[in-house]
Formats: C-alpha cells, structure tokens, sequence
C-alpha cells in the first residue's frame, strides 16, 4: 500500500484528500474554494478501494446515497402497509381473501393478493429493515475509523492553503501580534475552548466528542435492531391468552406448571352521569350513559407450585401475591407480565331446578347443576333422588336427529334426568332443555322446574415474557444519547495562526454556524482582529447578483 | 365562573393575543427604519404579546387540567390544541435564538389555524377509557406534540425561504407547488368557516343509510348534504333539509366526505377571491413581507429546528410510545396506522438530515423537505384520526 508524505512530514494513507496533520491539500480538489471537512479529508475504505467484489459491496452499503434510498423506500412500503387494515386487525374468523373483496372492493381484492394484507410481516419488508442495517453498520465503519485518526492526529499548524478554504477566515493586521495572540488564548480559554499552541500559533477546539454522536446513535440503532431479530429465537418471546372464569384457579400457560392463577372477581365499570364528575356530563350525554368503559379489573392471586410436577396429582400451591390487574396496571413477576385484555360478562355457571310434582307444585328440594362439572347424583332427602344421565352443554340435535353437543361451552345446555321418589321408585325419566321439556316414556308425574342461573365473569388475560426487552431498551437509550450527543452539541475549531507577520483566522464547524459566528464575534470584540468572513455567503452573493442581506459579516 | 368555563375564556383570549401578535410581526417587517442596532419596538411587542397569549394557554391548559382530573390531551381537541400550543413556544425559543421578527409573522398564523381547526371538533371535556388511564398519556402525547411542533418550525422557515426564493415572474412547478401549500392553509381556513357557519345556524339533518354490513343506521349531517350516505334517507324530523345530489358506496364516509367537500368550496372560493384582489399568486403577494429575510439564516433556522425537533420527536412519539403500549397493550409496537405513521415521519427526517448531511442538500430542496415533512406531520395528526381508525383515533370523533 502505498502512503503519501506531506511536506510537513506526516505520513498519511493513500487516499487521503488533505494532510491529516497539517491540512496541506494532497489530492487536486479542483476550482472549489472551500474544503469539505466532513471526515477531514480522511481516506475512506469506500472511496480508496473498488476492485475487488467486497469492496464493490462495502462501497455500495457505505454510500448514504443508497442508505437513504432504502430509508425511503421503508418509508413508501410503511404507508402502503396502512391503506387498508392490517390482517391482524380484521376479524380473526373469517376469510382474508374474502373479506378484502367485500369489504374494499376491486382495490381491497389486488391489496390482498400482492400480499399488503401482511405487509410488515412480508420477507421483502423484513429484507429491507435487514439492508437498513447491514448499511448503518458499513457506513458507520467506513467513516468512523479514519475520522478518528484524523482528529487524532491534527496538527496546530496547518498550511496556508488549509486556512484559505476554510468557510470562515480573515486576515488582519494587528500591531501586536503577541499580545493580540495572548489575549485571544486567554479568551478562547474563557469559552470553554481546549487551546493548544505550537511555535505561537493556536488551536482551539470544543464539542469534539459531539463528532462521534451519529455513530453513537448507529450503535444503538443496530442493539435495536438485533433485539427486535431475537423475539423470533425460541425461548426468548413468549405471547398467550388465558380466558380464567371467577372462582377458578388455572395454570397460567407459557409457565411450564410453575404458576397458577385464581380470579377472585371481573369488575367491569362504566362513567355514570351524577357518580363522575360533572364536568364529564356533556361527554356522557353525547355517547351515552354507561357506555364510556371506566375500568377493567380482575382480582387475581398469584400461586407458585412448590415441590416437582408429578403427572395427575394436584399441584401444591404457595400463595405469591393478590393483584388487581387493570389496562395499564399488568401484573409482572419472575418476567412475566399478565395483562387484562378481554373479557366476557355472566356466563352461564350452573343452573337449578326444582323437583316438583307437576300437579300440585309441591317441591321436594333444590338441584344445582355445575355447568362445568355436573355431579351425577343428587340426593333430596327422604327417598327423592335425581340423576343426572345426559348432559349436553351446546345442545342440538344432529344429522341424524338425535340429541348432541356442538361445544363444550354451556352455551345452551340440555339435561336428561331421571328422578326418583318414594312413589316413583323406578324414577321417570326427563329431557330438559332451555324453554323446553320432552317426557320420553310418556306422561311423568314429576318434573325438574327451571329454578335459577348462576352467572359468572370471564376474564381474558394475555401471558408475556419478553427476554428481548432490555436490549431493546439498551439499544433505544445509546440511540437517544448520540442522538442528543450529536444534535445539541457541535464540533467548533478556531485556527490562529501568525503568517508572513499577519494575523490568520479560520474556523470550522459541523453544524450551526450563526452560533459560531456569534461566538467569534464576542471572543474579536475590541481586540482589532477583523471578522472572519463567511466565504460561503460572499460566494453565493456574487452568484446572485448581490441581493443577500448579508449578516455575520461585520 | 367554573374552572372549565375559565379554561375556555384563557383559550379564547390566547387566540385573540396570538392575532394582535401576528400584526405586530407584520409591522416589524414594514417597519422602513429597521437597523440591526436600533431597538426594534414592533418585535418587542410582538414576541411580548405572543408570550402573554402563551402563558393564557398554559393557563387554559392547567385550569382544564384541574377540572378534568387528567392532562388535556385526551381527545382531537385537546391533542390539537396543545399542539398549537406548542407550536408557539417553539416559536418562542426559536426566536430568542435567532431573533428573527419574520419568522413570526408565519408562525403565529399557523398556530392559529391549528388552534381553530381543534375548536371545530367537540370540545366538551371527556373523560379517560382504561387504555389511556396512564401517567404515560401525558409524558408521550406532551413530549411527541412538543417534537412534532418544533419539526414544525422547520416548515415554517423553509416557507419563508420558499416564497422569498422562488422566482415568480414566470409560472413554473415551484409557483404551482407554493400555490399548492398556499391552499392548503387557506382551505384549513375554509373548513374553520364553513364548520362555525353552519354550527352557528344550527343546521342538522338526520338520514338513516345502510353501511357495509347491510345495517340500517343513523347518521347526523351538520352541513347541507352534498353527497349522501349510502341508500340515504331523510328522518322525519329533518323533512325539507337538502336532499343529497349523489349518493356514496357503502365503504365511504359520506358524512366525512361531505365536510372535506365544503371545505374545498370554501378554501376554493377564497382562494379566487384573494387571487383577483391581489391579482397575483399568494405566494407572489407574500413576497414583499420577506424581501429582506437572510437566506443562510433561514436555511439554519430550518435546518436547526429538525436538528432541535428529531431527538424529541423520537423520544415522544417512538420511544415514550412504546413503552405505553409495551403496558397498555401488552406489545410495544403493533403496526398501527398511527404508530407506523410516526414511524414514517422519523424515517423521513432521518432521510432529510442524512441528505443535507452528505449530498448537501441545503437551501431550497431543504426547504421543500420541511414542506413535505409537515405535511406527512399533519397527515398523520387530521387524516390518520378522521380517515384510518385504529387503536389511536380518539374515540368516535
Ligand atoms: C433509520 C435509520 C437511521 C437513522 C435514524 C439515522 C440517524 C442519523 C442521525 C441523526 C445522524 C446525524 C445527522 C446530523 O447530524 O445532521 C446521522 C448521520 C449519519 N448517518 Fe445515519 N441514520 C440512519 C440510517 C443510516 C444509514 C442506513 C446510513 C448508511 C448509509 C447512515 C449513514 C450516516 C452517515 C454517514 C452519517 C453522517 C456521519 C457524520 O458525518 O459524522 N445512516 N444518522
């Protein structure tokens, strides 16, 4: 590899547009007037090498030319994705294919069919975000690495023709050069510069650190990144519903048997005009009183097994905590979350029933079946008795015509029972359905009379553990410091330096310049060094035919 | 007087304020004796005025605060208004940096358009469902209105850098677009008036229609009906209101499109009547007021508000957001229209500063770019919540 020596006697990398150290201009930067201080001149890999296939690629994810270009295809791809709903949210049973159709016409059919249905889901989507990354890391090396050699190693003295093409540079002729020198030090000093001297010419430099911000905010992007890729590793993302009625205790899923979840109680609230507050009554009025949701609640107690899992015998349970799960309140333990999500209101529980004599109405005792768990036997006392032979929790009666279940949800239940008395000591047998009785065997001298619903609450909780979290976190929080490091600070260089018995200014920032300018002015105030002149804007000036209203320069 | 009531009149008087402000702003343009060393008394009033109208409106903001229980940013109104809001004390800051008296004079008059715009929409104080029952609704909405105001500034500059640049003397893609942007604000105007006219007069017409799941529905029109909702019929009770002159597929919003219509006859009809007085493009007879703005220093200036914005921006809107629904809705990204919507607007600034970074992309195409990001800005604040319903649009409004 060949290097290139300045004739200040620094060796700099092949490739490298001014001198590292003394700014001495190696390569011919042409007819342009102001150098471009963006990595100093430094030797970029991207720029240098294009031979080989990998540097064709390293030269390709470097350009910001196509990382902007990836950025704002995201961009268009991100709008398409929001034109018509998501798969995600359209109604869970039905057809997509149709449901486009139908709902969207002839636009919501070709939507589906280019698969926009799934758009952040799609692989050539998720391919992009992936170029977006491969990109942030090649470009951030490409730059980072000579950008850091070449402030390092900066020299105090820089070449006159470095000075020249900076933006801001005058030239002055002050009496006393010494002391003009001593004072402008002391008050570079005083602004918080960094000053360095060398043979009496000066640097003074601050916000150096704010160079490395976009890097810093590429590391962060790239944590980010990687954090989002882990939720697809096994293991790391867990995401379950659990539907757990009042009253019940249930193994919480995605906890392998180790947790347990009892709901003591659903509470479902709504604002009502005169318990609120007032100032809410208008709001009210216009929706409707007690269809604003207030609250959604479940009381729960959280339970730990304790001793191993053995196949078929109830688990031994140790109480961990009662919580009041709400939207915005999850419970969290051992990193899990549980979030109150869904629910349903007074599912059917268990219903009761009279025996009764259908003639007299004369009732012999209460039977209370478990919806969920109907007993066989019912024992009344003094020689009545009820068995329970058929339960049907969602009755219908099949192809067939005979009587069956569609569910195991008691959505609409059927019974036949067989009840015994003292009288009946063969007992009669009894179908029993919602708004309905059949007396298969003919006319029964008794009957189970509809006695009561018992309802209950179900809760829908979502199961979360989320191991990717705190490198998403991680990742976001190095994002926003060089975000900040790189926005709200600057890098500002001042060069003084004494040429042919003259005075020289120059100066460089990465950004806000009218701040720099404004710094300049106050830090020359009454030390007889003319302000530096802007060359951009006199450049510009003479362009367009004088027509800037100047400012800056005084 | 109640603290709601109290709320409305600070609001009101911020408005008035803010107007008054926008007039001294114009007269520190037209003010012939300007010189940078002599004080300025039109801008001192100017930003003196708009300060008092700023503090009216943290005044109206802590009042409603109290009465409600919770921040008022919980509803269209809300939201709106405090992004006006902030809008004026980005506008503040910015000023005490640059002290650019022009700047003003179009920052004022957007916030007023955004404060008006918010106080078409019910304005009664509502109060929080479950998912918004979080001290997360105040630190992300506050935070993202604040970045997405200041990333306003940046419009506003690159518009003022727009209209003293652009070459009017022939029509040309760059007068047409300016026009374009132009309408736009006068439209919003538009809306405003058609909306307090017809609110005003009381008008109402009630139409059943049956919408997309073949249900037989109600639907209340404010404004004459000019499209109709699908297989629309007058009620009753609003016999010898305008009958619709067509009639709109069930998928359609009629009532919606019915109220972007007479805004667009509005915006349009002022338009052509501020064309043959100024007899001129608006942007042309705008062009005096910034005749002596300094280009460099309002390309900074736009520059340096997405510079100051983008950090806030995705610390409000992406990153505060996803910690909300992280808790709230147990995901913290869920690809919801508003969420990538906000998504879109930090990738399109990511793309302007990268562009002005490395392809020097300064000056006018910079410009445009602010022009633009608003746009999507706004985009994302009206049509996301009017046109797109998700898991964001304040309920039902
Ligand atoms: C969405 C993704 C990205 C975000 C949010 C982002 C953010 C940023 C920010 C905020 C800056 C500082 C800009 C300024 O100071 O004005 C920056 C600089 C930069 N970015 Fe990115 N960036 C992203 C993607 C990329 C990609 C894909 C590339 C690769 C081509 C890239 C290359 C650069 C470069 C070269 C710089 C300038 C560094 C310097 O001059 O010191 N960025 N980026």
């Amino acid at each position: 590899m060949e290097h290139v020596k300045c004739e200040c006697g620094h060796v700099n990398p092949h490739g490298t547009a001014f001198c590292e150290s003394c700014g001495k201009p190696l390569a011919d930067l042409g007819e342009k007037l102001i150098l471009d201080m963006r990595y100093e001149g430094s030797a970029r890999r991207s720029q240098t090498y294009k031979k080989t296939m990998i540097d064709q690629i390293w030269a390709f994810f470097s350009s910001v030319k196509v990382g902007v270009a990836l950025i704002v295809i995201t961009l268009i791809a991100s709008a398409i994705g929001t034109i018509f709903p998501q798969q995600m949210y359209i109604p869970p049973n039905v057809d997509p294919a149709e449901y486009y159709k139908q709902q969207y016409g002839w636009a919501g059919k070709l939507y589906y069919e280019l698969g926009f249905n799934n758009l952040y889901g799609s692989w050539w989507y998720i391919l992009l975000i992936a170029l977006i990354g491969v990109s942030l890391v090649i470009c951030s090396l490409d730059r980072v690495v000579p950008l850091y050699r070449a402030l390092k190693r900066q020299g105090v003295k820089r070449h006159p023709r470095f000075l020249e093409r900076q933006r801001l540079f005058g030239v002055s002729h002050v009496s006393d050069l010494d002391k003009t020198m001593a004072v402008l030090k002391e008050r570079l000093a005083a602004r918080r510069y960094h000053v360095r001297e060398e043979d009496g010419h000066l640097l003074a430099e601050k916000g150096r650190f704010s160079r490395w911000g976009p890097y810093v905010n590429h590391i962060g992007l790239i944590i980010f990144l990687i954090g989002a890729m882990l939720r697809s590793v096994p293991g790391m993302y867990i995401d379950r519903v659990m539907w757990i009625p009042e009253g019940e205790t249930k193994e919480i899923p995605g906890t392998n048997g180790r947790y347990f979840l009892k709901s003591e109680k659903f509470i479902f609230e709504t604002y009502e005009k005169g318990k609120d507050n007032e100032v809410f009554n208008a709001a009210i009025d216009r929706v409707g009183n007690g269809m604003i949701a207030k609250n959604y609640q479940t009381n729960v107690v959280l339970y730990k097994r304790v001793g191993p899992v053995i196949p078929g015998a109830k688990p031994k349970l140790e109480k961990v905590k009662e919580y009041p799960i709400r939207v915005n309140e999850p419970l969290e333990f051992d990193h899990y979350a549980l979030y109150q999500v869904d629910f349903r209101l007074n599912e059917p529980k268990a219903m009761s029933f009279q025996l009764a004599d259908k003639q007299s109405g004369e009732t012999f005792g209460t039977v209370t079946v478990d919806l969920y768990d109907p007993k066989e036997s019912y024992n009344l006392g003094h020689g009545y008795r009820v068995e329970l032979l058929s339960y049907f929790p969602d009755f219908e009666f099949d192809e067939d015509g005979n009587p069956s279940t569609k569910s195991r949800v008691p959505n609409n239940p059927a019974f036949v029972f067989k009840m015994y008395a003292p009288d009946r000591p063969k007992g009669e047998v009894s179908f029993v359905a919602i708004r309905q009785t059949i007396e298969p065997f003919g006319n029964n001298k008794y009957k189970m009379a509809f006695a009561g619903l018992q309802t209950r609450n179900v809760s829908g909780l979502t199961v979360r553990r989320d191991f990717t979290l705190w490198i998403l976190g991680v990742g976001g929080a190095i994002f926003m410091i060089g975000l900040i490091q790189g926005m709200y600070w600057n890098h500002r260089r001042i060069w003084v330096q004494r040429v042919n018995g003259e005075l020289w200014i120059a100066a460089h920032t990465n950004k806000n310049w009218f701040g720099l300018k404004n710094e300049l002015r106050r830090l020359l105030d009454g030390t007889g060094v003319m302000m530096p002149a802007d060359q951009l804007e006199n450049d510009k000036k003479a362009g367009q035919g004088g027509q800037v209203h100047g400012h800056g320069t005084a | 007087m109640d603290m709601a009531q109290l709320s409305s009149t600070l609001l009101y008087i911020a408005f008035v304020l803010y107007l008054i402000g926008t007039f001294f702003f114009g007269g520190a343009i037209r003010d012939k004796r300007k010189e940078r060393q002599e004080k300025d008394r039109w801008s001192q009033l100017g930003i003196s005025v708009t300060i008092i109208g700023f503090l009216a409106q943290v005044g109206y903001f802590v009042t409603r605060w109290i009465a409600a229980g919770h921040a008022p940013v919980s509803n269209l109104f809300e939201f709106t208004t405090f992004f006006g809001m902030m809008l004026v004390a980005a506008f503040i800051i910015i000023y005490f940096i640059y002290r650019l008296s022009v700047l003003g004079l179009f920052a004022l008059p957007v916030a007023l358009l955004v404060i008006a715009y918010a106080s078409m929409f019910p304005r009664e104080i509502s109060p929080l469902i479950p998912a918004l029952q979080s001290d997360w609704l105040h630190i992300h909405v506050t935070t993202a209105a604040a970045g997405e105001a200041i990333l306003a500034i940046s419009f506003v500059a690159g518009l003022i850098y727009l209209i003293r640049v652009v070459d009017q003397s022939k029509p040309s893609k760059r007068t047409f677009w300016l026009e374009v942007v132009m309408f736009c604000l006068i439209t919003t105007l538009g809306f405003v008036i058609v909306s307090t006219a017809f609110g005003l007069s009381g008008y109402e017409a009630k139409f059943t229609w049956v919408d997309k799941n073949k249900q037989t529905v109600e639907v209340i029109y404010d404004m004459p009906a000019l499209v109709g909702p699908h297989k629309g019929e007058l009620m009753k009770e609003s016999a010898g209101r305008m009958e619709p002159l067509v009639e709109m597929p069930a998928i359609i919003n009629a009532r919606k499109l019915n109220t972007v219509i007479w805004s667009l006859i509005a915006g349009t009809a002022l338009y052509i009547m501020l064309r043959l007085l100024l007899r001129k493009r608006v942007a042309a007879a705008l062009k005096p007021l910034v005749k002596n703005v300094n280009l460099d220093l309002t390309d900074e200036i736009s520059y340096r508000a997405v510079a100051i914005g983008f950090p806030v921006f995705t610390l409000g809107a992406l990153i505060f957001a996803m910690i909300w629904a992280q808790i709230a809705w147990t995901r913290f990204w869920g690809w919801d229209p508003k969420e990538v919507w906000a998504l879109i607007t930090w990738l399109f600034y990511a793309a302007f500063l990268h562009l002005r970074l490395s392809k020097g992309w300064h000056g006018e195409k910079s410009a445009w770019l602010a022009v633009i990001g608003f746009a999507i800005i706004m985009f994302n604040l009206v049509a996301v919540n009017l046109v797109i319903a998700g898991l964001h649009s304040y309920a039902g409004t």
